[in-house]
């Protein structure tokens, strides 16, 4: 019953950051709100770490399986991208390696490139 | 056949089979392409194209399983509060560096979308495709791009992150293990982290410290770097 009594907490959250979201208008989506919602919850010590954990790993630990349907979708909409597939692969490499080439340019130019700490 | 698939329990039975295969094949032939979600999609597809089955059809159970994905987000903040700790201690420059990733993940996607002449909804569909899945999903939603585009684009994004990992850190000479770690979660997400995990504890900390936090930042960056992006570009055109 702990999974279900957490899922109780941790659905909960969801669908009041989703309420919020929706109620002010914001561009910021509800699951988002609700991420920041319950890191606040755990920050502040109103709720305990073992108060949700198990429900958490759980979905966590199967998150991949979790977006096979939204990954099917493509099938509805295979002939829109069936020309523009080969751009799609090669702009999704190239930003990749300038994005992790920035972000850790950027990272080192601000710790030092010696890192004597964390081993 | 149609008692068969006509059933709230036939895509829920198919995606947990196809994901099996999946994870099967990534762990029999250890390739980063292998990578199971993709190929448990790719079984799916292939089964429902096969068999002449509607993907509505599919989506009757499909729909179970995409529902996680909410509460899988908020589950996220779980992690993070764990990191928390290590953040503190040089707190300004991680996420100085997250911050810049994220804009210059956006950034260069407007840049070559525009460049290659694609349509909006296709660069709305890519913008997030450095962030974690259910954080991008949302994000193209919200942005009016095409979700399953947007899914494997950064499925995609994971998997080549994860495979020029070494090479860009070779080329781009990092050294500082936090440095990795931060660059490996900033522009690869989850399946970036599992090659900073090969590496080491400093860089799988902080690549995975740097999932959720890119997630956030790119929310809340993407409409503006959007705009400033696609504005500049027109003028300079």
């Amino acid at each position: 019953m702990k999974l279900f009594r957490q899922a109780i907490i941790i659905f909960g959250i969801y669908l009041l950051g989703d309420w919020i979201s929706k109620t002010l208008h914001w561009m910021v989506p509800g699951n988002i709100v609700g991420m920041l919602i319950l890191l606040g919850l755990l920050y502040s010590k109103m709720l305990k770490l073992e108060q949700v954990e198990a429900m958490a790993g759980f979905l966590l630990d199967h998150l991949a399986f979790f977006f096979i349907p939204a990954g099917v979708g493509i099938l509805s909409i295979y002939a829109g991208i069936q020309g523009i597939w080969l751009k799609l692969l090669l702009i999704c490499v190239i930003t990749t390696a300038i994005t992790m080439t920035a972000t850790g340019k950027m990272a080192e130019a601000l710790l030092g490139r010696n890192n004597r700490q964390g081993e | 056949m149609e008692y068969l698939t006509d059933n709230l329990v036939f895509g829920i039975v198919l995606s947990l089979a196809a994901f099996e295969a999946g994870l099967w094949i990534s762990k029999k032939t250890k390739l980063a392409i292998f990578n199971p979600l993709l190929v448990a999609i790719f079984i799916v597809v292939v089964f429902l194209i096969a068999a002449d089955i509607d993907i509505e059809t599919y989506n009757q159970g499909g729909q179970f399983i995409h529902m996680f994905l909410g509460p899988a987000t908020v589950a996220l903040a779980v992690p993070l509060y764990k990191k928390l700790d290590q953040l503190k201690q040089h707190a300004v420059p991680i996420l100085t560096s997250i911050l810049f990733g994220s804009v210059v993940s956006v950034a260069s996607v407007v840049f070559f979308t525009m460049l290659f002449g694609l349509e909006h909804e296709i660069i709305m569909s890519l913008l997030p495709k450095s962030v974690t899945t259910p954080i991008g999903i949302e994000l193209s939603k919200q942005m009016g791009g095409i979700v399953p585009v947007t899914v494997l684009s950064i499925i995609i994004t994971g998997i080549s992150g994860a495979m020029m990992a070494p090479a860009v850190i070779k080329l781009a000479k990092l050294k500082n293990k936090i440095a990795i770690g931060i660059a490996l979660g900033t522009s690869a997400h989850a399946i970036g982290t599992t090659k900073a995990l090969e590496m080491g504890e400093t860089e799988s900390a902080m690549s995975s410290l740097a999932i959720g936090i890119a997630g956030i930042m790119t929310v809340f960056i993407a409409p503006w770097v959007y705009q400033l992006t696609y504005g500049l570009l027109f003028f300079w055109q």
